[in-house]
């Protein structure tokens, strides 16, 4: 029973690596589990999310259910 | 519209790009590379499930505003050295300001609304390079 969360850009290196495998829950239970500073980094405001592959517009009431792939996508630096 | 993670050359894609559309009344390509000074090596990660659709809608987008005979976009990831291509944009069209405006509009876009990341190895170490304010610059022409 696991969700899988994704780090692109610099988030990888605050996480110490692309994604990571989670307990599904609450986005907030799923945060409050990781690191302090890594959670703070990924709720930035400039940081958007992409649950399975679709850019979420709100981020309140996201549940993490077995599979999922949440994505957290820091400013992009251009092609 | 490609992805590719190895190297590439240009003039062969041209070439094939121009043989496919050798009735248009003009071609405007732009490839850009990696600069020269710096960095030793370059790395750009993108995020598949987003990164395709995204240059897929930009294709259309394209399409639907000027009057094109075709269109490429071709973008590498993973690991580049200087002087290495990066992108390739290439427009067909009847007419030049169709085909010079439709590339232009690809590049200003696939520069700042594209699901890509780059970093830098500078002495060893990697460094994530941050969005600069004329990428977004570039977006508010077309407004």
């Amino acid at each position: 029973m696991t969700a899988r969360l994704i780090f692109l850009g610099r988030l990888e290196d605050a996480a110490g690596g692309a994604e990571r495998d989670v307990t599904p829950g609450p986005l907030e239970a799923v945060l409050a589990a990781l690191a302090p500073d890594l959670a703070v980094a990924l709720l930035g405001e400039r940081v958007r999310m992409a649950l399975n592959g679709v850019l979420i517009a709100e981020r309140g009431g996201i549940v993490l259910r077995e599979g999922d792939e949440l994505a957290f996508l820091p400013p992009v630096s251009g092609g | 519209m490609r992805l590719i993670d190895l190297p590439f050359d240009p003039a062969r894609e041209m070439a094939a790009f121009n043989a496919a559309h050798a009735a248009a009344g003009g071609i405007v390509s732009f490839m850009g590379q990696v600069r020269g000074q710096g960095a030793e090596l370059l790395e750009l990660r993108h995020y598949a499930p987003l990164t395709l659709p995204g240059m897929s809608a930009l294709a259309q987008v394209c399409a639907a505003r000027w009057q094109l005979d075709g269109l490429l976009m071709l973008h590498r990831t993973g690991r580049l050295s200087p002087g290495e291509p990066i992108v390739l944009v290439a427009a067909a069209a009847a007419h030049r300001r169709q085909a010079f405006a439709a590339a232009d509009y690809a590049m200003d876009h696939l520069k700042s609304e594209s699901w890509f990341w780059k970093r830098e190895r500078r002495a060893g170490q990697w460094h994530w390079i941050e969005p600069r304010a004329d990428d977004y610059g570039g977006l508010a022409r077309w407004v």
